[in-house]
């Protein structure tokens, strides 16, 4: 007897279970978490993306000028293509998805 | 004046572990602890995946759902051919996370905490990737570097740019990892050291004004949680993206 019971208990609970996730469910609240969890890892992600092809141009540069010795013009061409290089990366991470 | 002084960066000086046997071999205390990483997540997942259970116990949701979060991660960025890397990109982002996750305890080591490991780490990211890339498309991979639908006169210009911008991949992706860990156990020991400086100053109302450094550092430490665990899925999610590169060529 206690054994039935326990089984119409559970059927109530299966039903309801079933029922939760039938129903749709709260779609906004996960996509508001997704794009939340987006801006942080954007915000994680910008600012050393732009310094560090900065850092690569300005190495490139000088390593190019040490290799025809030509120091300092190269590094010098190197710069502004760093800078754009870093707005590049800039753009490609805020621009996937 | 002799007193307490605020020693911040002392706490990532290398020294051996493991005692004599490691001092023979050297083997650092930044050794110890990825070797402590990779016990933890090995035996995690023999420990969890122990019994099979249809109906998971906590162990085994524990494990399950770090395999269904980079399985998902690797099938969302790289797509269905992902799975072929899945396991690179798990076991990047499993060490990285039990590495900054460890390193927040007293006694263990931050070994991301060190340039040095994470530009080997991201080194070997980017090469693999580049690799990965020239494996597949052979020498068409060149064709990465050159936008389409542009002018011919403006690729002098433009594919240096791309050039810079391929190179600065591990740079920024060593670089975000390394700083992150290294400015938080900074901060850390730059409020506890505070708290030693009052205390020694101002006496006993010194003692009573370094609860405030104390509540910083206690805030603190829940953000470095969260800064520990999104770095590694940073870190796993630029690996993904990286091969996606490679694999799709955009």
């Amino acid at each position: 007897m206690d054994k039935g019971r326990d089984k119409a208990a559970f059927e109530r609970r299966l039903k309801a279970a079933e029922d939760a996730a039938a129903a749709p469910r709260p779609e906004s609240a996960q996509k508001s978490a997704g794009s939340a969890q987006r801006a942080i890892e954007l915000a994680m992600r910008l600012g050393v993306e732009m310094v560090a092809a900065m850092v690569i141009a300005v190495v490139v540069g000088w390593g190019l000028d040490k290799l025809f010795h030509t120091s300092p013009w190269l590094m010098i061409i190197m710069v502004p293509v760093g800078m754009v290089a870093g707005l590049r990366n800039l753009l490609r991470a805020a621009g996937k998805k | 004046m002799a007193g307490p002084t605020i020693d911040a960066l002392g706490q990532f000086s290398l020294t051996t572990g493991l005692g004599p046997l490691g001092r023979a071999g050297h083997f650092t205390n930044s050794n110890e602890t990825m070797l402590a990483s990779a016990v933890i997540i090995v035996g995690l997942f023999a420990l969890g995946l122990r019994r099979h259970a249809l109906v998971p116990g906590r162990l085994q949701s524990l494990v399950e759902i770090l395999y269904e979060f980079v399985r998902n991660m690797c099938v969302d960025t790289i797509g269905e051919e992902g799975l072929r890397f899945f396991p690179l990109v798990f076991t990047i982002f499993s060490f990285i996370l039990l590495g900054n996750l460890l390193g927040l305890f007293p006694y263990f080591f931050a070994f991301t905490s060190h340039i040095a490991v994470t530009l080997a780490l991201s080194l070997f990211v980017f090469i693999f990737s580049t690799g990965v890339g020239f494996y597949t498309h052979g020498f068409r991979f060149f064709k990465f570097f050159v936008p389409a639908g542009v002018p011919v006169w403006l690729l002098p210009l433009l594919v240096p740019i791309e050039i810079i911008s391929y190179l600065s991949r591990p740079v920024s992706l060593s670089v975000r990892l390394f700083a992150n860990m290294t400015a938080g156990h900074v901060m850390w020991e730059v409020f506890a050291g505070f708290m030693l400086l009052l205390t020694a100053s101002f006496g006993i109302y010194g003692a009573f004004a370094s609860v405030v450094p104390l509540g910083l550092n206690v805030a603190l430490a829940a953000l470095e949680l969260l800064v520990a665990g999104l770095q590694a899925y940073v870190f796993a999610i630029l690996t993904c993206l990286y091969l996606h590169d490679a694999v799709h060529m955009h």
